[in-house]
């Protein structure tokens, strides 16, 4: 019974998958949207991922949490060059913090600390991150005009942020990526 | 049973709903808006049979985790599941994790000003001091509640929350129900008036109750256990001030030794934050404020509510070593942090500035004393004991005092140094006796840039203690070519333990590569056994030694 049940489940989820991929001719990229999500901003108000804009131009999306060292390392190496990267390319860098309620609170301190000019925003049900599908942190993603999701990338090491802002300058111009 | 047949009817009603809907309006929209994503995980191991560190022989040879969760969105409709697969689980797991299932799935839309879950929900009351339900897969943590979960926003700035339903334990649901409220004003946002004022407030408050039959021969149990808290948050420029109190009543468990006295927490949080420079302070007392829906479950399954440990947590191996684990009987905590900038170009912070970071953090028990003369402390079927709340308990827990240094030298040399004191009462923590640690520990972290994309990671670290198993040193050297290509080794040497024989190398030799969203990772060496701690909720990693392969993707 417990079974049938479950793959009734499938079955029925495999029918609207393969409708999904119906979709390619209407949408030929596939890209996919960021869905909207509730956040808290570092003051405690709501905010909602559907409105995260930059006037057309891309956005980073970095995934990370106060106890991720190679998180703070990514963030810490394009806080270095982020003036220079906005100034070329407009590109605005969303960090999320998926900090819970044991260290969401050292996330401000942190933030300010380190003296980062980004837009933070804490997720501390980790519901974006569950919507976005992010399994290990970091992670990155890079969003087109459209709030389309164009690529993203696991892990950083040294070096990583010159490939992510080879990608930011492509969008920004307007020019479609290659498979990754 | 029956939560599952409404899951799967709710499932087709729904789904029929937004197909009608989709003909309407046209069924090339429906398929535009159609969303389907997910990720996977595959993490498998081949065991070596190694009695040096005390790792066993595994009958199977090769034991594997793995996951996929696949989400489904059409606009305000989304449904998604994850299946999960342990043949068998890896080692350090619970056993009670075996085979295949799907013990995850939700249906949830959204109307007007309605959210509505049915099926599996992750949520949070609050911090979580009454409710809260998570995952980590790498914890082998999973408490999500199977039923329902609505969210309305009646108002700007109000949000009602109502749960109903069981929790998860492993493939199956424990044996409580628990039915919860919550409630949380936004009081700038119900006032226009208030909406641009620089003094924030909200408040919020939230109650649970579990149920679960009781048939003990000796003792009345009860049915039905209440928690319930308020919380306040109140922000000015740059301070942020945060207060949570909960309260639970009696409710004999087997983590208590079924003691009737009631629990409760309390929780404050105060930062000051500007750029260049972060403050932040932190305490917590919790007294008996264990809540599951299993007044028989141990360990970390069935929780209810949440614990934040207010502990430094340290991603380096060697003060990870002696990580402080939630006490879920009664503990007094508190945390001390501040972090500054030396700005670029002035004479500390030099050319890219430099970056100091101070935290000190600390347990005690709290206050316990005999309710009368002739019952010890703890008695199953008394009130236990007797607590002065502003009274912290002589037994120390727990200390760290972290200082770290970091500074960017140059393009292409980067310097973080670490001293990490650390006392730490096994005892209490790992609940078997031994003397207190003591340890001092100073880590060097260095990157070497080669060019753009070659770089060299070495970290040395050393801990000097008398306890224990003594001290260890620990070398590692990474090798990344950006943005793919990553190789590791690194040795963990217990050179100090007093048996010689003891005195034993963790070595290991990891490599991984990473394409968009996929990573791959391969290692081989000894594990240490310990104690692995996410959030504040720990698990026991026995001594493993072997080849270890992992596999992460998202789409």
């Amino acid at each position: 019974m417990k079974t049938t049940l479950n793959f009734g489940l499938i079955f029925l989820l495999c029918i609207t998958m393969a409708f999904a991929q119906e979709q390619q001719p209407a949408n030929p990229l596939g890209l996919k949207k960021i869905p909207a999500t509730e956040l808290k901003t570092l003051d405690g108000k709501t905010f909602n991922t559907a409105a995260i804009a930059n006037q057309g131009k891309p956005v980073i999306i970095s995934f990370w949490a106060t106890w991720c060292k190679p998180c703070i390392n990514e963030l810490t190496t394009i806080a270095d060059v982020y003036e220079d990267w906005q100034e070329e390319t407009g590109v605005k860098l969303i960090a999320i913090s998926i900090d819970d309620s044991k260290t969401s609170a050292n996330v401000s301190p942190l933030v300010n600390g380190k003296n980062w000019d980004y837009e933070v925003y804490l997720d501390i049900n980790s519901d974006f991150k569950r919507a976005m599908n992010v399994n290990l942190i970091p992670h990155t993603f890079v969003i087109n005009g459209n709030n389309e999701i164009v690529w993203q990338h696991t892990s950083f090491s040294q070096g990583s942020e010159l490939e992510l802002i080879n990608i930011v300058r492509k969008i920004a111009k307007g020019e479609t990526l290659d498979a990754h | 049973m029956r939560y599952k047949i409404i899951f799967v009817l709710t499932f087709i009603v729904v789904g029929i709903f937004s197909f009608n809907q989709a003909r309407s309006q046209g069924f090339e929209k429906f398929l535009r808006n159609s969303q389907i994503s997910g990720n996977f995980q595959f993490d498998g191991m081949y065991y070596n049979k190694d009695s040096m560190i005390g790792a066993p022989d595994v009958p199977q040879k090769v034991l594997m985790n793995a996951f996929a969760n696949i989400n489904y969105t059409n606009g305000p409709f989304s449904a998604g599941f994850r299946f999960e697969n342990y043949l068998y689980a890896l080692q350090g797991y619970d056993a009670r994790y075996k085979g295949i299932g799907i013990p995850y799935r939700f249906v949830s839309f959204e109307k007007d000003k309605f959210t509505i879950t049915v099926g599996n929900s992750y949520d949070q009351f609050g911090s979580g001091l009454v409710y809260r339900t998570w995952q980590d897969p790498s914890l082998g943590f999973d408490n999500s509640l199977d039923g329902i979960n609505v969210k309305v926003n009646p108002w700007k700035g109000i949000t009602l929350k109502g749960i109903w339903g069981k929790q998860r334990y492993y493939f199956d649901l424990g044996p409580g129900v628990v039915r919860g409220a919550d409630a949380e004003f936004s009081i700038n946002d119900i006032f226009t008036k208030l909406n641009d004022k620089a003094l924030r407030v909200s408040i919020g408050g939230s109650f649970v109750s579990k149920y679960q039959e009781a048939d003990d021969p000796v003792y009345k149990l009860p049915k039905n256990v209440a928690a319930y808290g308020g919380r306040a948050s109140v922000s000015y420029k740059n301070f942020l001030f945060n207060g949570e109190y909960a309260h639970k009543i009696n409710d004999p468990s087997t983590i208590n030794n079924r003691i009737y006295k009631p629990g409760n927490a309390s929780l404050l949080q105060m930062t000051y934050a500007k750029k260049g420079m972060g403050f932040y302070l932190a305490a917590i007392r919790t007294d008996n404020m264990s809540y599951k829906s299993d007044r028989n479950a141990e360990g970390i399954d069935l929780n209810i509510n949440y614990i934040p440990s207010l502990a430094k947590q340290t991603t380096y191996s060697l003060p990870a070593i002696y990580t402080y684990g939630t006490q879920p009987n009664g503990e007094f905590g508190m945390q001390a942090q501040g972090i500054y900038t030396f700005k670029k170009k002035t004479k500390m912070g030099g050319k890219y500035g430099t970056n100091l970071s101070l935290t000190y953090s600390r347990y005690n028990a709290i206050d316990k004393k005999q309710i009368d003369e002739n019952t010890p402390i703890d008695s199953t079927g008394t009130l236990g004991y007797k607590s002065d709340f502003f009274k912290i308990g002589k037994n120390a827990y727990y200390e760290n005092f972290n200082f770290e240094f970091s500074k960017k030298f140059s393009k292409t040399f980067k310097l973080i140094v670490d001293y990490f004191y650390i006392q730490y009462n096994a005892t209490v923590i790992e609940g078997h006796a031994m003397p207190n640690i003591h340890s001092h520990t100073v880590v060097v972290d260095m990157t070497f840039n080669i060019n753009d994309k070659h770089s060299i990671r070495s970290e040395l670290q050393h801990m000097y203690t008398k306890q224990g198993d003594g001290s260890w040193a620990f070398g590692m050297v990474e090798y990344t070519i950006a943005p793919k290509w990553f190789f590791s080794v690194s040795d963990m040497y217990n050179y100090g333990n007093s048996i010689a024989q003891k005195r034993l190398h963790y070595y290991n030799v990891a490599t991984a590569f990473a394409v968009g969203s996929t990573r791959i990772a391969l290692s081989y060496g000894r594990q240490r056994a310990g104690i692995l701690c996410v959030g504040g909720v720990c698990r026991y990693v026995p001594a493993a030694n072997g080849l270890m392969l992992s596999i992460s993707s998202s789409f």
